[in-house]
């Protein structure tokens, strides 16, 4: 193979520009600017570790399968880890939501950052629904029976039907977690790529 | 078929409890969950952050 | 160099500050051994809600009364699934979105008939009953007119409906079959096999529980349960959980406009709150580019509290 063959392949051109968007350095870095200094910023990281142990007490469940939590008292307990992580990971992403807000975040080119963090907040509402309807308890009975009435009404419910059990929990275990964590994972890049934003200048006018 | 939970310390599995204030009506445990993300984002801004120290030699 | 205009909402300046040591893979591991934690100490402490699913068995056995006047309801085709619309049937319009009538235009994409799906094609899964066998065919041959003739007679009789000894008592005439129909349907559902037929019509394994839930709906059991359970809308109970259980905080918003006019008495709250949310999330979704709200955080100055250690070092510089 020629060196000019090797610089056109799909591969090295891929790997160039990942590496050149995101060095080592920058993926993982070793330091931060130091006005990185509040206890707002570690709500972040605490939703992306409550995603992990949703993912990881999901994965509990999917051991024994969806009826297992119901006759058992270890299915139950994870059941419970699940339950609690999802409540920690809506506090935590919230109170991060919060914090953007008043930081305004998406300044400096960093629009995509905070529209991907809106677009995995609306799938985690979807993903924490299809598991409420996938409870296969009262509960999902009431849920299901309501809420068809509201996804009916778009049209989307001859599609999305939430009175199938086995459609809202494949949805639940593969579909919504497989986008809620590649949007994550998008969200998080961004993040490192464009670094986190700067404090707004007190002054009025910078040459650009 | 009944087991034995494993834990559960303090079951809430009773008759929820419910604030009413005109119109609007909450669960004391949703209300209790809203005030605490309120107190944890004041708190995550006005609580000091460590290493202010070292911070400052690296300016 | 020509300066362009420095939008303050929108441009930040680079970063000329100094820099401090941050260990992340720390931080991070650090961040899920505490969450990882406080969801064991959470899941020890409280536990999570279980409240046994209901089944159409434990509801005829309950309310037999009001399962009876269910089953007359899918059968002469008054109840809320058989005047539901899409995607179930073109029993009605739907709602409507402005001129958008979105659920009608998909169309009944799940089509349920609730007097054959609910009624008749369970009881012809009873085997070894000649006299249901003689009434299901006498059904079937009848035209149209005589069934109504037969449904409204019985109907107009049914507000007298009792039940006593395992038997729906109903003083009507010329009724035809339909006496036989909803006594013999609600002993099927005692036994617990219209639980199983309702479920089991689109063959052995099924995990869609369509047909149940609907006709489980149609009752007043499982909205009674739910009313004691605070899970209705009027009740806010889109934002609830059983028990003392925290619930679904998030949907705050959405479950508020069904509270407020003008949704709280159209016949269209679904759609419009729908449509509503979606607008919201949308404006949410481009706030770094609305001006006036993504200009807040600035008015606002609640970022002097979160960066004021970077603020006291520019200040003294």
């Amino acid at each position: 193979m020629s060196y000019t063959e090797i610089e056109r392949q799909w591969t090295t051109r891929l790997r160039r520009r990942f590496v050149h968007l995101l060095p080592p350095e920058k993926l993982l870095p070793d330091t931060q600017p130091t006005y990185v200094s509040s206890w707002i910023y570690v709500f972040g990281v605490t939703t992306l570790s409550a995603l992990v142990v949703v993912i990881a007490s999901g994965s509990l469940l999917a051991i024994r399968g969806p009826q297992w939590w119901h006759t058992s008292s270890v299915g139950h307990f994870a059941n419970s880890l699940h339950l609690w992580s999802v409540e920690i990971f809506f506090f935590a992403m919230v109170v991060h939501l919060w914090g953007k807000y008043f930081m305004a975040a998406w300044r400096g080119g960093r629009a995509l950052t905070w529209m991907t963090g809106v677009v995995t907040f609306l799938t985690s509402v979807a993903a924490a629904f299809t598991g409420y309807v996938s409870q296969s308890n009262f509960d999902s009975q009431w849920i299901s029976t309501q809420a068809k009435d509201g996804i009916n009404a778009t049209g989307a419910g001859a599609y999305f039907n939430v009175l199938n059990m086995g459609q809202m929990l494949m949805w639940h275990i593969v579909l919504l977690p497989l986008a809620a964590v590649v949007l994550t994972a998008l969200h998080v890049l961004l993040v490192r790529v464009k670094g986190v934003v700067p404090p707004f200048e007190e002054h009025a006018e910078v040459s650009v | 078929m009944s087991f034995t939970r494993i834990a559960a310390l303090v079951p809430l599995d009773t008759l929820g409890h419910y604030l009413h204030w005109h119109f609007i009506q909450i669960s004391v445990a949703n209300f209790v969950v809203i005030v605490l993300m309120v107190v944890t984002f004041v708190v995550a801004l006005v609580a000091p952050f460590p290493g202010r120290r070292r911070r400052k030699e690296n300016q | 160099m020509r300066s362009k205009r420095f939008r303050p909402d929108v441009d930040v300046a680079p970063w000329k500050g100094g820099y401090s040591p941050y260990d992340i893979i720390k931080e991070g591991t650090i961040a899920l051994v505490v969450v990882g934690l406080l969801t064991i100490v959470l899941a020890v402490v409280f536990g999570s809600p279980d409240e046994k699913a209901i089944t159409i068995k434990t509801w005829s056995n309950a309310t037999p009364v009001d399962f009876a006047m269910t089953a007359l309801s899918e059968l002469n085709q008054t109840s809320s699934s058989a005047q539901y619309g899409a995607p179930y049937n073109t029993a009605a319009v739907g709602q409507k979105l402005g001129p958008l009538e979105l659920a009608k235009w998909v169309g009944a994409r799940i089509p349920i008939n609730t007097a054959r799906d609910f009624v008749i094609n369970p009881l012809k899964s009873l085997p070894d009953q000649p006299l249901l066998t003689t009434d299901l065919q006498q059904w079937k041959s009848a035209s149209s007119s005589t069934r109504s003739g037969w449904l409204a007679s019985y109907t107009k009789a049914s507000s007298h409906l009792t039940f006593t000894n395992g038997q729906v008592n109903v003083n009507a005439t010329n009724a035809g079959p339909v006496p036989v129909f909803i006594n013999d349907l609600t002993s099927m559902a005692r036994t617990g096999a219209l639980d199983q037929a309702l479920v089991t019509q689109a063959g052995f394994y099924t995990t869609d529980f369509t047909l149940p839930l609907l006709f489980l709906a149609d009752g007043s059991y499982l909205a009674n349960l739910a009313q004691h359970q605070h899970l209705t809308g009027s009740q806010w109970g889109m934002m609830n959980e059983t028990g003392n259980y925290p619930g679904q905080a998030w949907l705050w918003l959405y479950t508020f406009w069904y509270q407020v006019a003008p949704f709280s008495t159209s016949a269209n709250a679904d759609v419009l709150v729908w449509g509503l949310m979606m607008a919201l999330s949308v404006v949410l979704l481009f706030v770094p580019f609305i001006p006036g709200l993504r200009t807040i955080p600035r008015k606002t100055r609640i970022y002097r509290v979160i960066w004021r250690e970077h603020y006291d070092k520019t200040t003294a510089e």
